[in-house]
């Protein structure tokens, strides 16, 4: 049987900001239909390493192929390749003046230059996998932050993307919203999407991540299976991180 | 104290054909609103540009927006508008001179050169707020608009600027009523607006305090209605849900 | 060349005369400022009270100063200073009308103007200060002028220098009542010796620099101020 392709393959990725090295020869391969999660104390780069994937930070060292086309590249249509990978921010970061809808659609019709028709479909398509169907002519600002959060991922999924990259989905949400993200995001998963996650919610990765990635001050530290991670004994510094969170 | 009063005044005649000065004063009113009118389409459209300019990554448009406005806004408003009128006409292109020195009539080019320097001035001041505006978006939503594969350009148009207009409607309702206040420097470049026509009732029939009363009624109520059309607009523009400012 | 050089040369004989309009306006600016602020103080702090009569008066005379064109502004008071002499004292004004009713004018005016950034600098002093400073037995007078104020006005000192640098290009309005500011008195003088185009570019080039340098040193202090 052969391997999955390579989705996301990161070469000695490097960041300087300034003096400051944020980011130090990071390399990794995300395969089609796996599901890594990234994570590691406040600080380490993995935030910034997640956004140098779909070339919102850039980097200087290194090189970044996601479905083997290089970000950086000066031939590459860097818009394209974004519409293609789905992203999901800390903040949500919907649109606040366009209604739920409207949302879903923007970027469908123009970016990808699908119908109006054809986007709403799609769009309350997805809203309603997550759940939010009532919610498609209401306003961002008048949904909770999990509501918020699920539109999010909806939007991102309307682009059909290879790929999808979450940046801490659910640290800016009240505990009891937590769960509504992280079961959208366990039953993506379960459908064979390629995701790469950083988050803190070490349940999620048990439940569901094939790999866990441990990053300490812009290194990649660990770069193991889930089981491998949680059952054996890792590095010193992923074994200080895994006693504070798991306690 | 010998004051004859004579609070009738707008209802005497000129003296001239049977008008009364109410018809001078609709008269001054009108050219008010025609300078008004020109300038602030001037402002709003020059202004945007150039305040957007001031927030791309080009430097080249900053810079230009930049010169724009620290001369704009150092020179004073009444110089502005004598160089528009005295001093530009002298260099324009022989045919053209000719044209305005000789078949304009002396009104009207105070009208042009008055409308297109007030119009300048206040891009300046539009300029700085759209600028205000822009950079007051949070970074996430602009994170989201790239990630979702929107150009620069689909960025500023779907994403930017309709939640920072919608941001700066109060200060820029403001800069309209100054706008519509500035018009009266025009008289001093000689254009028949109310002021000037103020002025002159003032001198024909020696009741100043009337006059002065009226003209000064009358400025009240145009900010007012300035002020409440403002308003309309904002709600008419309101995000349900999303009080300006908060998130 | 001849353009400048003839200019050059009138400069050198209407130096005096510009300087005494600069000094002019100099004069209706720091005038103007200083009365500006202490009216604006008195009107941002009746603005704040709870006192119905005093707050509902302080918004009406920024609404209505905020209404108006300076110009309309700046005539009135030509009219209605001498005026009011007139009719209160009997005698006629023997001093400078244009110069004392701008002077009058512009401070009114600016007060408005002043009152609001007043007005955001008090109410943006934590209400704890007052508090303490009542606790500590304090009256109002006191806890406003040595604690509040002087708190709200090191805050507010650059808005309050950016608004005067506003007035010193608004003073270019005296124009109107025929008051010989700096500018007016470039005016005068061009016109006369058929040099206007270039008397009006030089006065437009000097309120421009002064403009610029005050700006500059102004976000300058802001910065200092910030730190």
């Amino acid at each position: 049987m052969t391997e999955p392709k390579i989705m996301i393959d990161l070469q000695n990725v490097s960041k300087w900001y300034k003096d400051f090295k944020v980011l130090t020869d990071c390399s990794t391969q995300i395969r089609q239909g796996e599901v890594v999660v990234v994570c590691g104390p406040s600080g380490s780069g993995k935030s910034t390493l997640i956004k140098t994937v779909n070339g919102l930070e850039p980097f200087q060292k290194g090189q970044i192929l996601v479905d083997g086309i290089s970000i950086s590249d000066p031939k590459t249509n860097l818009n394209k390749l974004r519409s293609r990978v789905g992203m999901v921010f800390q903040h949500f970061e919907l649109f606040p003046h366009l209604s739920i809808t409207e949302n879903l659609t923007i970027a469908q019709i123009k970016v990808l230059g699908r119908s109006e028709t054809e986007a709403k479909q799609k769009g309350l398509a997805y809203l309603d996998r997550v759940g939010l169907s009532s919610q498609a002519n209401k306003f961002p600002a008048q949904l909770s932050g999990g509501q918020q959060q699920r539109v999010a991922i909806a939007r991102a999924l309307s682009m059909d993307p290879i790929a999808m990259l979450f940046d801490e989905p659910t640290s800016a949400l009240d505990p009891e919203m937590i769960t509504e993200v992280l079961d959208v995001m366990v039953e993506l998963a379960r459908e064979g999407m390629t995701m790469m996650c950083v988050t803190h919610e070490m349940g999620f990765a048990r439940q569901v991540a094939n790999r866990v990635i441990f990053m300490d001050q812009g290194k990649i530290v660990e770069d193991c299976t889930k089981d491998e991670f949680f059952n054996t004994q890792r590095g010193e510094r992923a074994q200080q991180f895994l006693d504070k969170i798991l306690h | 104290m010998n004051y004859s009063w004579n609070w009738g005044v707008l209802f005497q005649s000129t003296g001239i054909g049977d008008s009364t000065y109410l018809h001078w004063i609709l008269a001054g009113l009108g050219w008010l609103l025609v300078i008004a009118i020109v300038a602030w389409s001037i402002a709003m459209l020059l202004g945007s540009i150039l305040g957007i300019m001031r927030t791309l990554p080009s430097k080249t448009a900053r810079t230009i927006g930049t010169a724009y406005v620290t001369i704009f806004r150092n020179v004073p408003l009444l110089i502005q508008l004598f160089i528009w009128f005295y001093v530009v006409p002298n260099f324009l292109p022989a045919p053209i001179k000719s044209w305005w020195m000789n078949d304009l009539g002396a009104h009207t080019s105070a009208l042009i050169s008055a409308s297109i320097g007030l119009g300048l001035f206040t891009a300046a001041r539009v300029c700085e707020q759209v600028r205000t505006g822009i950079e007051a978006l949070p970074r996430g939503q602009i994170n989201a608009g790239y990630a979702m594969g929107f150009s620069t350009a689909q960025l500023y148009r779907y994403v930017i600027l309709p939640q920072s207009f919608r941001t700066i409607l109060p200060p820029l309702s403001s800069e309209l009523t100054n706008c519509v206040k500035n018009t009266s420097v025009a008289s001093l470049v000689g254009v028949a607006e109310i002021i000037s026509q103020m002025k002159t009732i003032s001198e024909y029939t020696q009741n100043t305090i009337e006059i002065y009363t009226i003209v000064t009624v009358i400025f009240i109520v145009i900010n007012i209605c300035l002020i409440q059309g403002m308003n309309l607009l904002e709600k008419r523009l309101r995000v349900p849900g999303l009080i300006a400012g908060e998130k | 060349m001849e353009w400048l050089t003839a200019f050059l040369n009138d400069l050198q004989l209407s130096g005096p005369a510009l300087w005494h309009g600069f000094t002019i306006t100099l004069k209706v600016l720091v005038m103007a400022t200083i009365g500006g602020i202490l009216i604006g103080t008195l009107l941002a702090l009746m603005r704040l009270s709870s006192i119905r009569v005093l707050n509902l008066f302080a918004q009406g005379y920024v609404n209505l100063f905020r209404s108006i064109p300076l110009l309309l502004v700046l005539m009135w008071f030509y009219f209605a200073v001498p005026f009011f002499y007139t009719a209160l004292t009997g005698n006629y004004l023997t001093i400078d009308t244009a110069l004392v009713s701008s002077i009058v004018a512009f401070m009114l005016f600016e007060a408005a103007y002043f009152s609001e950034i007043v007005r955001a600098g008090i109410q943006s002093i934590p209400k704890g200060q007052t508090a303490a400073a009542y606790a500590l037995g304090m009256t109002y007078g006191q806890s406003m002028r040595l604690i509040i104020l002087p708190q709200a006005f090191r805050k507010m000192t650059p808005l309050l220098l950016q608004q005067t640098i506003i007035l010193f290009q608004d003073s270019t309005m005296v124009y109107a009542i025929g008051l010989l500011d700096f500018f007016r008195t470039n005016y005068v003088r061009g016109d006369l010796m058929a040099l206007l185009t270039q008397y009006i570019l030089f006065a437009g080039l000097v309120y421009f620099s002064v403009s610029l340098i005050a700006t500059y040193a102004v976000k300058k202090l802001q910065r200092r101020l910030t730190v």
